[in-house]
């Protein structure tokens, strides 16, 4: 199957100025440093890492809204650029995005199906204003809400019907490609899983591809059908999902893993705390970035960048677990 | 277990101008000396506000009725300077977003000594010295250094350590931890956690865990309250609430979670929403979303009465006994009482 979407060491650097000595000294925010992915028609990758690993920034650029300081990105063949040109508009119609607060992607003035029918308006000026309506009250039943609420506005729903809404209009054009950013993460547990069933069902439905990006491994895991750890701008480790996280290699990976507390774990103590913060990605560590906090770290990974290694559809980039000599690693599993 | 905190019968009832809305319906909560607590429930259930009005940090916008006893001292309604003297002594607490519980024009050191001074009257040479040793507990390192940096110099997980070790200043009994680890990321949630169970066993200090991530909570606490719509609808040591969920709503709730181990299935998700606090139905607040609700339930609130064969396993629900018909039957000597009186 070819891809639809395909990201080639895609990077964004940012050009910060640092407040130190009497000047300041200008420094550069390396965001996204080198990442590809391919995702194919219908499919799902998840994108997980710690907040500002560059997991929305590499959103962003999928969808062209910011431009790449290198790489490149390519949608259904066409790259996809930054420059908002007829080509670029014609190719969003077919990739669309939800994000994580519902209130904020939604006019606050304006009844809720006015918003759902604002895609038809954009890219369909021609269609009569009756089916415009029609299409916009079927989408907002496949998307679970009740004809009685077309008329009210954003503040007099709640977070997962707001939620409901931003979902129907970014479905409204068919895409083939929605890039999700945290789409859940504001929403409780039994919102959330209404929510995530929805989108399930969704795609099986109409078939689109996912970028789904989230903090939380358990949802990822979820949704995707692969998954992809993000550590400071870099991928660190893909795969399946089953055996990214029931077998995770990468000692970030591993560590991320066992952070997770859920009732099914309880009581059994086998933690693995990383020390430290995560660095800042103005001061990117030289070699593998993770050496820092890595608690299997040797002298070889502060000099070198690991490179992702695929191996039956795993790729990890780590020195130690590429050249099969991670003990510790083996040890702690 | 000597009991510590007890609140009997709390009930809250906001000032909304015209006429008041009741946010919290009699909930009865204890703490032994050294217990964790756990409590969960989704946003608005009233998990905060318990908390934050048996220490009397309301305002004058709620009105409060039922006991808070500390010891078997009465606190609720106590006058202003007693409780002043109570909160960030013998009990602290700390909050979800640790930055803004920080003053940012202050030098931490200043704030930590401030704290040392209110509560153990310390001052100057041994208060810095207290308070570096303080810094140095809760895992910062550089303790002398860090005292003279400000907030906005140190991540959020740095932060939240910073108001632990200021919770810790008073030597508390109790630390009420509201959604301690909810803004960090999960390598910090985790280095956290590991931190407020490592001060605990050190200390013996009691703590109250409030959160919505039931992961979190099964983890940490020794004893889960479930709340839903103002009330505490489940409460349990935290084996049997996890292994064995009476209420539907605790049953939904951890149906609803995904999984990290085990295979993938479909989520289980509780139909409907939260009920505005103005706007609770007249009987069980669950019955709307609930999947075994009959009329019974419509009816009345049902009484909070145990549950199974422990004796410490807490439920508000009347249909959840008529699930387990076999076990009921096996209990001996405690009559289960179908319809509340």
């Amino acid at each position: 199957m070819s891809a639809l979407l395909q990201a080639k060491d895609l990077k964004r650097h940012y050009e910060v100025h640092i407040p130190e000595g009497l000047f300041g000294r200008k420094a550069s925010l390396k965001a996204v440093d080198g990442v590809s992915f391919s995702i194919e028609k219908g499919r799902t990758l998840g994108l997980v890492g710690e907040s500002g690993c560059g997991k929305s920034t590499t959103a962003k650029l999928v969808l062209g809204l910011i431009p790449a300081t290198a790489g490149t990105v390519e949608f259904a063949g066409t790259r996809v650029t930054a420059r908002h040109d007829a080509q670029w508009r014609a190719m969003r119609r077919r990739m669309q995005m939800i994000y994580q607060d519902p209130l904020g992607a939604l006019d606050r003035r304006l009844p809720v199906i006015t918003q759902i029918a604002e895609p038809f308006e954009i890219h369909n000026p021609e269609m009569l204003a009756a089916e415009r309506t029609e299409r916009s009250a079927l989408l907002m039943e496949s998307v679970g809400l009740r004809p009685d609420m077309a008329m009210r506005y954003p503040h007099e729903l709640s977070g997962g019907q707001r939620q409901r809404v931003v979902i129907a209009r970014a479905l409204a054009l068919e895409p083939d490609l929605l890039v999700c950013d945290e789409p859940v993460s504001a929403l409780d547990v039994s919102i959330q899983a209404q929510v995530l069933n929805l989108l399930d069902d969704l795609r099986e439905r109409t078939g689109f591809a996912a970028l789904f990006i989230s903090h939380d491994l358990k949802v990822v895991r979820q949704m995707s059908d692969r998954v992809a750890v993000m550590y400071l701008g870099r991928i660190v480790e893909s795969g399946l999902p089953e055996e990214v996280f029931r077998r995770p290699q990468h000692p970030y990976t591993k560590a991320l893993v066992s952070a997770i507390p859920t009732p099914a774990r309880r009581g059994k103590r086998e933690r693995i705390v990383l020390e430290g913060d995560p660095p800042s990605p103005v001061d990117v560590p030289s070699g593998c970035s993770f050496h820092t906090r890595c608690p299997i770290a040797q002298a070889s990974c502060r000099n070198e960048v690991p490179q992702l290694v695929t191996s039956g559809g795993h790729a990890v980039a780590c020195h130690l677990v590429n050249a099969g000599a991670a003990p510790a690693a083996q040890a702690a599993e | 277990m000597e009991t510590l905190l007890s609140i009997e019968d709390l009930a809250i009832d906001f000032d909304q101008g015209k006429r008041f809305v009741r946010a919290l319906h009699g909930v009865s909560l204890t703490v032994a000396r050294g217990e964790v607590l756990g409590v969960v429930g989704e946003s608005g259930c009233g998990k905060s506000i318990t908390w934050l009005a048996a220490l009397g940090l309301l305002g004058s916008r709620a009105r409060i009725s039922g006991s808070v006893q500390l010891n078997g001292q009465e606190i609720a309604g106590a006058p202003e300077n007693d409780l002043a003297g109570l909160r960030g002594g013998r009990i602290a607490m700390i909050f979800q977003d640790p930055s803004s519980s920080l003053n940012p024009v202050h030098r931490i050191g200043r704030q930590i000594v401030e704290a040392l001074k209110l509560h153990r009257g310390m001052t100057g040479a041994s208060a810095d010295a207290e308070a570096a040793r303080l810094l140095d507990r809760v895992g910062i390192a550089n303790a002398t250094r860090r005292l003279r940096e400000y907030p906005h110099e140190m991540s959020g997980g740095m932060n939240q350590r910073i108001m632990i070790a200021m919770a810790l200043a008073g030597e508390p009994d109790l630390l009420i931890a509201d959604e301690p680890t909810t803004a960090l990321d999960a390598t910090i949630q985790a280095q956290i956690l590991d931190l407020l169970t490592e001060l605990r066993r050190d200390s013996g200090m009691a703590l109250v865990l409030i959160s919505h991530d039931l992961g979190v909570v099964a983890d940490m606490s020794d004893r889960v309250a479930v709340m839903y719509g103002g009330r505490v609808i489940e409460e349990a040591d935290t084996g049997s609430l996890f292994d064995s969920p009476a209420h539907p709503y605790t049953k939904g709730l951890i149906a609803a979670l995904p999984d990290i181990d085990g295979p993938r299935r479909r989520l289980e998700s509780i139909p409907g929403t939260v009920p505005a606090p103005d706007r609770l139905p007249p009987g069980c607040s669950f019955a709307p979303r609930c999947a075994i609700a009959s009329k019974i339930c419509d009816a009345r609130m049902p009484a909070f009465l145990p549950y199974g064969e422990s004796q410490s396993h807490f439920a508000a629900c009347v249909k959840c006994r008529d699930e387990k018909p076999a076990e009921s039957a096996r209990l001996s000597g405690n009559k289960h009482v179908l319809v509340p009186a």
